[in-house]
């Protein structure tokens, strides 16, 4: 059984929340010059070429890539021999993310109540979700979500009778209403099943999967696939002012669901899909 | 199209005291007849620069707002994303223009700041309003004040017939 120390989680955290505002995963980099070589429209291939120099501007000066450095939302995986010692999990989450942001000079985004609407000052709550695995095991990822997109959430429940038309015509028009909001091109995360919270955190979570990665399952690779034909055919484009690339990737993840039930839950992020994950060697006890 | 001088950076909450204020018949904290509002919520200067990342945000949030902006002599508007009829409507009554700068785009747009401070409701942080000394910044005409608007055109000649 190993052992690991709340001090250490809380400094992998505030490291997690820097980088990931700074630096993006090659995964994405990799997907935004694709589409910069790609792009047919002259303003939207302008566009791209901004958003390339901002990431390089971003790494090299130490300047976040949005100045909506996100709520932070963070996905760990406890395996259930992993002991957390010297204090609460959570608390230790919280403090890494306060530092992070006073520390990377990162913007406090998060107000502490959503009606009287008060800065918190630290950005902390952090929004937390956590898995028990089996196993010697820890891996904390640490996802800032930028609201310009994930007020574009839409959350449906279909009819079974709707089936898979009626899902994709629920994610095409999610994405059609975006439009320009999202700072396209974007990531689409759909979640399929399970109930109506279990299909939104599908969703976020097919974010994480590495852009332009298929579904295992041929019959979801191909649906996602069409999907990402059918948004790139609404004509967006990079910044929303016309052009081919709306979407770098369609990710969908899937769960088994009610006999009465399709929910169907859309979550997108912007073009910096910014994630940074931490695993623990085993060994880290300090 | 490249701006250079002075904006003044409002979001959502100073957006929400500027209504109030003018309300309850007190006019807002500073004259911004003739001026430039830039939807924007800097990060925190990092030591030895003017600004951290400052792209802007999206602009549909204020659009409840902007016709009663437009009414006290804004001249121009500078965010991401399409506005509703309404500011449309107000835009052409007014004779000012929507100009969108990159979206996401924060690092880049934060070389083109050569000045920054907070000019009312420091409270606020990142809502606060910032005057803000521009130097060549990018913006784009979105909607002008005729109502002709890119968000719809733009994507329109690239728009296909989907079978779903």
């Amino acid at each position: 059984m190993g052992k690991i120390p709340v001090s250490l989680i809380e400094k992998k955290v505030a490291e997690l929340c820097v980088e990931a505002n700074f630096d993006l995963p090659p995964d994405v980099e990799e997907a935004l010059k694709r589409a910069l070589q790609e792009e047919e429209s002259p303003l939207g291939r302008e566009i791209l070429k901004d958003l390339w120099e901002n990431l390089r501007i971003a790494r090299e000066e130490r300047i976040p890539i949005c100045q909506d450095t996100g709520m932070v939302v963070v996905f760990v995986e406890l395996g259930q021999e992993v002991e957390i010692s010297g204090g609460s999990l959570t608390e230790a989450i919280n403090r890494g993310v306060a530092r992070g942001y006073q520390e990377g000079y990162l913007r406090k985004s998060v107000v502490s109540d959503p009606l009287r609407r008060v800065n918190t000052g630290d950005n902390t709550p952090a929004v937390i979700h956590y898995e028990v695995v089996p196993g010697n095991v820890f891996r904390i990822t640490v996802m800032p979500k930028g609201f310009g997109s994930e007020n574009c959430t839409a959350l449906g429940m279909l009819k079974p009778a709707d089936g898979v038309e009626g899902v994709k015509r629920f994610v095409i028009g999610a994405v059609d209403k975006a439009a320009a909001n999202p700072c396209p091109p974007v990531t689409v995360g759909v979640g399929i099943g399970g109930t109506a919270e279990k299909a939104l955190l599908l969703a976020k979570r097919a974010l994480l999967r590495p852009i332009g990665s298929l579904h295992s399952d041929p019959f979801l690779a191909q649906l996602e696939k069409d999907l990402k034909e059918e948004i790139n055919n609404l004509g967006y484009g990079p910044g929303g002012f016309g052009g081919r690339f709306t979407a770098l990737a369609v990710h969908i993840e899937t769960y088994p669901t009610h006999i009465a039930g399709l929910p169907v839950a859309v979550n997108i992020n912007c073009h910096a899909s910014r994630h940074k994950t931490w695993v623990w060697d085993g060994e880290s006890d300090e | 199209m490249l701006l250079s001088g002075v904006v003044y950076g409002a979001r959502d909450q100073a957006h929400r005291r500027f209504a109030e204020a003018l309300e309850r018949g007190e006019g807002l904290p500073l004259d911004l007849s003739g001026q430039v509002i830039y939807y924007v919520g800097p990060t925190p200067a990092p030591p030895g620069r003017v600004c951290g990342a400052a792209g802007p945000t999206t602009s549909g949030r204020m659009d409840v707002y902007t016709p009663l902006l437009l009414s006290c002599g804004v001249r121009a508007l500078i965010g991401k994303g399409n506005r509703s009829p309404e500011v449309v409507a107000a835009l052409k009554e007014f004779g000012a223009v929507y100009l969108a700068a990159p979206g996401g785009a924060g690092a880049l747009l934060s070389r083109c700041i050569k000045e920054m401070e907070v000019v009312a409701y420091p409270e606020l942080g990142p809502e606060a309003v910032y005057r803000i000394v521009v130097d060549n910044f990018p913006v784009i005409v979105a909607i002008d004040a005729e109502g002709n608007n890119l968000y719809e055109f733009g994507p329109s000649s690239y728009r296909k017939k989907n079978s779903a």
